[in-house]
């Protein structure tokens, strides 16, 4: 069975992130730029399936510019076996990645299509879900784990209160949360195969999408920020702060 | 404008939430209704009924929506919500699950967890796990937005008498199925609307030793919550994260125990009125956000508080 993950390119999530003077969006120049944790774990789940005899192929996507690459190099180093590029300089917002990945979909016929449930830079947490809706795929979203049974797949949830187990028919759309797996690392070896991988470029006319944008970003700016209060020197002042102060309790 | 909310329950109950996310709806301006989904849901209906500024409440009871599959949700919600200019619900794991199915089948682009409204068509959102808040504009003609709950004082359960109309729309996608679920079963309060949030980190050691922030929980009608180290440690169960991604909190009072603060869980909590640490290492970050610090060792620190409160409480 062929596995289908897009990944996304994103700011590393150990950057410091740093809105930019004029409001006009979060500073991403010279920012080391890495692949979405949450795509990380979509990945080592594919090559989970892969090593269990359950995929027969991984096709990685991803969308983005030319730096996109990267991602999908370091994909195909942990064990993806080609991948494609749909590359644009604009910006891609959910609806629009969901129909490039519609048509990534229509052609590469996969049984399953595995994504991050969202990325850390928007946190959105629509493309799987927007995908899921325009191909007419059911959805395992937030998964905590994903057992294939022949024409069905299982996806253990984590929702609000616990976990929920749902079935779905094949091909499906699983989009991962953070206990799926513990995504391994690339071995030099195999990073050095990955650059021998095929790697396909398109660009989203290509696939007879447009890029329009249906919202815009008015302005960007850092939270309020929280002020440090004072240290209490035990138990009993913080209680009496509490009740007398701040009133709480 | 006429505005939909999609209720949030478990089929036994009206979450608080939507009473967050009529709020939101208020904040927007227009007619709101609410729609009820799920299986046996006639008392839900009658409590949506009777929020505040709710006009009409429609109600799809079919086992095709008893436990909320996204695929059947996000037909009926489509259909029904093609008629308004606004489609609200909760940014709960529901509300995220079936939300941009909705927005997907009307070809419109969503607004994920919005904790302001600007206007009918501008929205404030925290981006980069709420290190930096967004002002987004919308520009499709239905807004499909998802609400964070904490964002809006919720408005009143009682008062209100809207009309209760039932809808025979029956969507069943045959895509998927319900197979089972594990609930944890607790008498406490609901972590995301709970007055009082006791949590506990990495320094609680193992899952045995949360007992003690159970019992001060219980004297003060609080939540249990933990630290996502706390959760990968298996030291308590995933529903109990607090953090970018797990719950987000906005107590009055949230007590950190045994948390260092990490950029993970301030995105889930930071919002809280009043945050107490308590953590022996001075230099931990969650000091930097805490109204109250109390530098001690946690398992001399539990047990005295619990004796403090006992005797004010």
């Amino acid at each position: 069975m062929k596995v289908l993950v897009a990944v996304k390119r994103v700011i590393d999530y150990n950057v410091k992130v740093r809105v930019k003077p004029d409001n006009t969006g979060v500073d991403l120049a010279n920012v080391k730029m890495a692949m979405n944790p949450f795509c990380e774990i979509a990945v080592e789940e594919a090559v989970r399936l892969k090593e269990k005899g359950v995929a027969s192929e991984i096709v990685v996507v991803s969308i983005g510019p030319k730096a996109c690459q990267e991602q999908i190099r370091t994909a195909l180093a942990l064990g993806a076996d080609r991948g494609i590029h749909i590359e644009t300089d604009e910006e891609v917002q959910s609806l629009e990645a969901a129909k490039l990945l519609k048509a990534v979909v229509e052609k590469e016929e996969p049984k399953l299509v595995i994504l991050g449930k969202q990325s850390i830079d928007s946190d959105n947490n629509q493309t799987g879900q927007m995908l899921a809706a325009l191909t007419g795929m059911g959805q395992g979203t937030f998964a905590s784990e994903v057992v294939v049974d022949g024409e069905k797949v299982n996806v253990t949830r984590e929702v609000d209160g616990g976990l929920m187990t749902v079935a779905l028919n094949l091909p499906a759309v699983v989009t991962t949360d953070l206990r799926l797996n513990e995504p391994r690392y690339a071995s030099l070896p195999n990073i050095m195969k990955a650059k021998k991988k095929p790697l396909d470029a398109m660009s989203p006319a290509d696939l007879g999408v447009e890029i329009a944008p249906r919202l815009s970003t008015l302005k960007v700016e850092a939270p309020a920020s929280r002020q440090a209060g004072i240290k209490v020197a035990d138990v009993a002042e913080l209680v009496d702060k509490l009740k007398n102060e701040a009133k709480v309790i | 404008m006429s505005i939909l909310v999609i209720a949030e329950h478990d089929n036994s109950s009206l979450k608080q939430a939507t009473l967050n996310v009529v709020a939101a709806a208020k904040a927007i301006g227009g007619d709101i209704d609410v729609l009820v989904a799920g299986e046996n849901v006639g008392a839900i209906a009658e409590a949506a009924a009777k929020a505040e500024g709710v006009n009409k409440v429609l109600v799809a009871d079919n086992a095709a929506y008893g436990h909320f599959l996204a695929e059947n949700l996000g037909e009926l919600v489509a259909e029904v919500g093609k008629g308004y200019s606004h489609i609200l619900t909760s940014a709960g794991t529901t509300g995220k699950d079936f939300m941009p199915r909705v927005a997907a089948l009307l070809d419109v682009a969503q607004v994920s967890d919005i904790i302001r409204v600007e206007s009918a068509d501008t929205f404030v959102r925290p981006i980069y796990a709420g290190n930096a808040i967004a002002t987004v504009k919308a520009s499709d003609s239905i807004k499909v937005i998802t609400v964070r709950p904490t964002g809006f004082d919720p408005v009143a359960a009682e008062g209100g008498s809207a009309s209760v109309e039932q809808l025979d729309v029956v969507k069943d996608a045959g895509l998927s199925s319900f197979v089972g679920e594990e609930k944890a079963k607790s008498d406490r309060p609901d972590l995301a609307s709970a007055g009082v949030v006791i949590s506990g980190g990495r320094g609680m050691q193992n899952g045995d030793n949360f007992k003690m922030l159970e019992q001060v929980a219980d004297l003060m009608g609080a939540a249990v919550g933990a630290s996502r180290a706390a959760v990968d440690a298996g030291f308590v169960p995933n529903d109990m994260q607090v953090g970018q991604t797990g719950k987000i909190v906005a107590p009055q009072l949230y007590v950190a125990v045994g948390i260092s603060g990490a950029i993970q869980h301030l995105a889930g909590m930071s919002d809280s009125k009043v945050i107490v640490a308590i953590n022996k290492d001075e230099e931990a970050p969650i000091f930097q956000v805490a109204d109250y610090g109390l530098v001690a060792d946690l398992f001399e620190a539990i047990p005295q508080f619990e004796e403090e409160l006992k005797k004010v409480l």
